[in-house]
């Protein structure tokens, strides 16, 4: 069923293009219709479709598993969300300076530098190729064997929030790296001659030009940072997914995980749009630009 | 002798050029040039592209490190060590030829910039003085537009009140009418021509001949990177003495270009 029903959409996708207007919406509208009908149809005649359904979809056990009941043994999903955003809002501002520092270090010329250079390129380099939740191990129960102080004694969000910041810092400085790149070195030149310094010229000149540049790939990396918060719950911080698997771990039904999904949806889909509408803002602006 | 023809006016030189030498990568551009210009001197570089002459307007402003020679300005060695960059360039204003405005502020801004940053002035004063400039070159109704709003000639125009908002002792013009229509030339040209008129020192490198001869008190013919030779306009275009001049400027004349 599922074999006949793909060539059949693509079919129906290139007739599609050839037509225009009403009838072409019309047929996409069908053709959709169709498809999803045919997705659900097939998810119900499943052989193991009631049991699936009461596993993961009771909306029971989503309700039970969104407001918690700690006497239980499990918590709230709907609270837990919370430390997702308080997470993901602080990781966010520390990695936006800590990525900029990054990319301006290694876009520097100049000798006295060099160290630095070569420790930022080492940094991202191993950060980079780390996969975050080796990382997120390393420091969250690396950090506490060490016994040092305050070093050592910070709950495990905190943990959490400093090992995304490493990684991503790492990506989101290549992302500053391209947009510095994109501003043309005739620039410089211009701010340079003006007496402006090399400071002064990044800050007024470079930057805010790069920054623009940047905004909707920085947006693509934040959705993704939104979603790894979950990461954390390793440690054993409350988070939505920690608390999701709570649940299932007492009550042996998943339907928690769905919670914790439609709340991830929640939040990353408007950040989603948001990062549509500054590319097609973006685009607009530079189709203007070149009308000129 | 460049230096007797240099003193000018009140005799007074703005800038001296000894033995400069230029090179990027094994690509010699420069070889050894002496020049001289007497404070308001208009001096124009001519001579086909990729002969130098930007690159020795791009040394005197230290954009580009000089391989060997000095430079001074108003008897004031500016290269070698120990020469603060930033300083020096407060007082040597440069005009490229596609305009290089700052796209993310608006006109009065490009202009206030660096008066603001660099010189101290305040936030009113820089606008009183962008004011004043703008409205001098016609371009008073253009303040608080962005760049990509404004025609080549009027952007150019603007990129030149820009560098004259640091009050500089010399200007230096790279073929500032090259990336523009024709129809736009003039009104930029008028702006240069008002500047030499004020007693402006220029240093000009240019394509426009017609131009180089009604506004330079002396013009410099440069070929692979050399001063080949220099004179007054009306000698140098007329009877050039170097075979290499006449040679350039036959082929100017059958271009339709003079």
């Amino acid at each position: 069923m599922e074999a006949s029903g793909l060539p059949d959409l693509s079919a129906r996708r290139s007739k599609m293009l050839g037509d225009g207007g009403r009838r072409g919406l019309a047929l996409s509208t069908a053709s959709t219709v169709v498809v999803l009908a045919a997705l659900v149809a097939i998810f119900l005649a499943a052989p193991g479709s009631a049991a699936v359904r009461h596993t993961f979809f009771n909306p029971i056990d989503m309700w039970r598993a969104f407001i918690g009941n700690p006497r239980q043994g499990y918590y709230s999903v709907g609270a837990a969300i919370w430390l997702n955003i308080r997470m993901f809002l602080i990781a966010e501002v520390l990695i936006l300076i800590l990525a900029l520092v990054v990319a301006v270090v290694r876009q520097s010329t100049g000798p006295v530098l060099l160290p630095l250079r070569v420790v930022s390129t080492v940094y991202v380099d191993v950060c980079r190729g780390v996969p975050l939740i080796l990382l997120i191990y390393a420091i969250g129960f690396g950090a506490p064997a060490l016994e040092l102080k305050v070093i050592s004694y910070q709950s495990a969000a905190v943990y959490g929030v400093v090992a995304l910041v490493i990684s991503y810092s790492a990506y989101v400085s290549e992302v500053y790296r391209a947009g510095l790149n994109s501003v043309h070195r005739s620039q410089v030149a211009a701010a340079r001659s003006l007496g402006l310094s090399e400071w002064a010229s990044l800050r007024h000149v470079i930057l805010p030009q790069a920054i623009r540049n940047i905004i909707p790939p920085l947006l693509n990396d934040f959705i993704s940072l939104q979603k790894d918060t979950a990461l954390v719950g390793v440690l054993g911080s409350i988070e939505a997914n920690k608390a999701a698997e709570l649940y299932s771990d007492t009550t042996f039904n998943y339907s928690s995980y769905v919670v914790a999904a439609i709340l991830f949806l929640l939040l990353t889909i408007p950040l989603a749009r948001l990062t549509d509408r500054l590319i097609a803002r973006d685009r607009a602006r530079r189709l203007a630009g070149a009308v000129q | 002798m460049p230096g007797a023809e240099a003193a000018g006016a009140d005799g007074r030189e703005a800038l001296r050029i000894e033995g400069l030498w230029k090179a990027f990568g094994g690509n010699l551009v420069l070889r050894g040039i002496d020049l001289c210009l007497a404070a308001h001197e208009v001096v124009c570089l001519i001579g086909a592209s990729g002969s130098g002459k930007s690159t020795l307007l791009r040394c005197v402003n230290l954009l580009e490190r000089a391989d060997e020679g000095t430079i001074w300005l108003d008897g004031q060695a500016i290269t070698g060590p120990g020469v603060n960059q930033n300083l020096v360039r407060r007082h040597i204003g440069i005009v490229f030829q596609s305009f290089n405005l700052f796209p993310h502020m608006t006109v009065e801004r490009n202009v206030t910039l660096a008066p603001t940053k660099v010189l101290g002035l305040s936030r009113a004063e820089a606008a009183e003085q962008a004011r004043v400039l703008l409205d001098r070159f016609g371009l008073a109704d253009k303040r608080a537009d962005y760049p990509d709003r404004l025609s080549g000639g009027q952007q150019q125009r603007v990129a030149i009140v820009r560098a004259l908002a640091m009050r500089p002792r010399l200007m230096l013009l790279d073929e500032v009418t090259s990336a523009l229509d024709p129809e736009l030339v003039a009104e930029v040209l008028d702006v240069i021509r008002e500047l030499a008129a004020g007693g402006m020192t220029m240093l000009i490198a240019t394509h426009e001949m017609g131009f180089a001869r009604d506004i330079a008190s002396r013009v410099c013919f440069l070929e692979d990177g050399e001063i080949v030779e220099q004179g007054p306009p009306a000698r140098l275009f007329t009877e050039p003495s170097d075979e290499r001049t006449r040679r350039f400027l036959r082929r100017i004349v059958d271009a339709g270009r003079m």
